[in-house]
């Protein structure tokens, strides 16, 4: 980690590196100019889903998150990047108000969700988890069947007849492309399954409840290559119906997946822009730090 | 340097050397009064164990008997004693764990419930004495019970509080992020997750409760008869073992022996059984 000094001025580091201006990056090499699905260019802005204004968050007296101002695309897959401690995580956990669930933590400003302010008090908190799923870092299958581990949260909202229950989890898993490694044990413990099914499992667990809106904090972190490439594609493939706002370590991740990204450092936003401008031309020396693995 | 390097090597074997044999000594000084404990009641005990032990009810010094009223009383003083247990202690562990955390409401229980784990247990037999005895104005199974009870609910908040925060945070985030309200996330999902360890904090507090002797002596007494009337004075193993072992005559002495036997060999076998438990649904 560097100062911020040095991060508003980085050229004199440049310049003793003796590197050119944008060193191409592995990042780069993999990217295919014209983004996957043709990816809106910032005039054509998409509709927003979820707006955040001068939103702030406090760990206790901590202020983690200072005055972001973002907005994560309809039905697009939105990424945040930056150095451990950044706040991308934070940011992303208010979006749900998970952060509730410990006293001491607590946002401030506003996050519109199809323009209603998620923070305001009359909220009902379980509806809006219903509408915005969460997929965490570790899988976390519950300690019950693999059916179980889905009809659980649709048990929340549905009441559904035992066809119609095994109907939406056949469907959920299908949409997260377990259904047919598993139909075959659908009464067997979820922590039966491997990491990356595991957590495919969680993907259609959140799915299973149909909400509008998917977390994914860091889903792949604790996954080897082969399960993470699964489960980048199946966010290809989800995006077709779900908002998706991710974030990730992984900066091919967020090149791979992601049809905007936002660099955090500090709990402020660096640069916030599509994924193929922020990744080819950079807007601040400092995204192209980051990017070009300088710093964090 | 080489020749400083080995110096150096062969310093750290001797340490190594020196602290494992401490760690077994010490072991094998633990290990030898168990050893010899087991020993002299097997040897001793394992003679008296006939049929007529769980047939026969105590006899009158001099003549053949058996343990049969004293095994009962001590199954239904102690199956009351953890029913009432469990559901307080569950309830109180998962409060602590759950909802209360750092409040210094849940702190002061949690201090009050270590101090109630140490204390003395003829004291809560004095104290069952008072409340209870005192006023019914006689001994009583339920007293007996009651006092067991008072024995287990620290036991069995303990565990549970620690059962349920070995749950990882994550797991319960994961619940509530689908929108389920945290007593749906705490009975459907935690309780699920801590199920074995509970289960093996009971199994080990019955364990506990089966071999008490202070608090049955002010509360239950002792019944040299047949009763399974919880209301009256009933017998149980530990009184009757106090009892017959403290007498001059040979068979009562010999019943001690077999008694004894009898619990040490059953919470043997609850700890064992818990353990299994334990690590049964841990794999799973």
């Amino acid at each position: 980690m560097i100062h911020s000094e040095e991060l508003e001025s980085p050229a004199p580091r440049l310049a003793e590196a003796g590197r050119p201006p944008l060193a191409p990056a592995p990042v780069m090499a993999q990217m295919s100019a014209p983004k996957v699905d043709g990816a809106p260019r910032p005039g054509a802005a998409p509709h927003s889903k979820i707006v955040t204004r001068n939103l702030e968050f406090f760990y206790g007296g901590h202020r983690a998150v200072k005055g972001i101002d973002i907005s994560v695309a309809d039905k697009l897959v939105t990424a945040f990047i930056g150095p451990s401690g950044c706040g991308k995580s934070t940011l992303l956990r208010t979006f749900n108000r998970i952060y509730e669930l410990y006293p001491g933590q607590r946002a401030a400003g506003e996050i519109l969700l199809d323009g209603e302010d998620v923070l305001s008090p009359r909220v009902d908190l379980n509806l809006l988890r219903k509408r915005v799923g969460m997929v965490f870092q570790t899988p976390t299958p519950f300690p019950m069947s693999i059916h179980d581990n889905i009809a659980f949260g649709v048990r929340l909202y549905e009441r559904l007849k035992p066809s119609a229950m095994d109907e939406r989890v056949e469907w959920a898993l299908r949409k997260a492309a377990l259904w047919d490694e598993v139909k075959d044990k659908l009464k067997q413990t979820g922590r039966s399954l491997s990491g990356g099914q595991q957590q495919r499992l969680c993907i259609a667990r959140a799915i299973a409840v149909k909400p509008e809106v998917l977390l994914l904090d860091e889903p792949t972190s604790a996954l080897d290559p082969i399960a993470t490439a699964y489960i980048e594609e199946l966010v290809h493939e989800l995006k077709k119906s779900y908002t998706i706002a991710i974030v990730t370590h992984n900066l091919q991740q967020a090149a791979r997946v992601a049809d905007f990204t936002a660099l955090l450092y500090l709990g402020e936003v660096v640069e916030f822009n599509d994924t193929y401008t922020m990744f080819t031309n950079p807007a601040k020396k400092q995204t192209e730090d980051y990017i070009t693995g300088r710093f964090g | 340097m080489s020749a400083e390097r080995n110096r150096r090597y062969l310093q750290r074997r001797i340490t190594n050397y020196v602290a494992l044999t401490l760690s077994m000594v010490t072991m094998a000084i633990g290990l030898f009064w168990l050893i010899w404990i087991l020993w002299t009641l097997v040897a001793r005990g394992f003679s008296g164990i006939r049929p007529a032990v769980f047939t026969q009810m105590t006899p009158p010094p001099g003549s053949k008997g058996g343990l049969l009223n004293a095994i009962v009383g001590s199954l239904l003083m102690t199956g009351v004693g953890i029913l009432i247990a469990a559901p307080v202690g569950i309830l109180a562990g998962t409060y602590l764990a759950e909802f209360g955390k750092k409040s210094w409401f849940a702190a002061t229980t949690r201090f009050v419930n270590d101090i109630l784990l140490s204390a003395p247990s003829i004291i809560i037999g004095l104290f069952v004495y008072e409340v209870i005895v005192v006023r019914t104005k006689h001994f009583s199974g339920w007293a007996g019970a009651g006092a067991l009870a008072i024995i287990a609910i620290p036991v069995v908040v303990r565990t549970t509080e620690d059962m349920l925060r070995l749950v990882s945070t994550s797991l319960r985030e994961a619940a509530a992020a689908l929108g389920a309200p945290q007593w749906k996330v705490v009975v459907l999902v935690t309780y699920r997750a801590a199920r074995a360890g509970i289960l093996t904090g009971l199994l080990l507090s019955i364990a506990r409760i089966s071999g008490e002797t202070a608090p049955l002596l002010f509360t239950a007494l002792n019944n040299q008869f047949w009763s399974g009337n919880m209301n009256a004075p009933i017998a149980n193993l530990p009184v009757v073992i106090f009892q017959f072992a403290m007498s001059p005559y040979e068979d009562w002495q010999h019943l001690a022996w077999a008694g004894s036997l009898l619990i040490t060999v059953s919470v043997l076998l609850l700890n064992v059984f818990a353990r299994v438990v334990f690590r049964q649904k841990k794999a799973g």
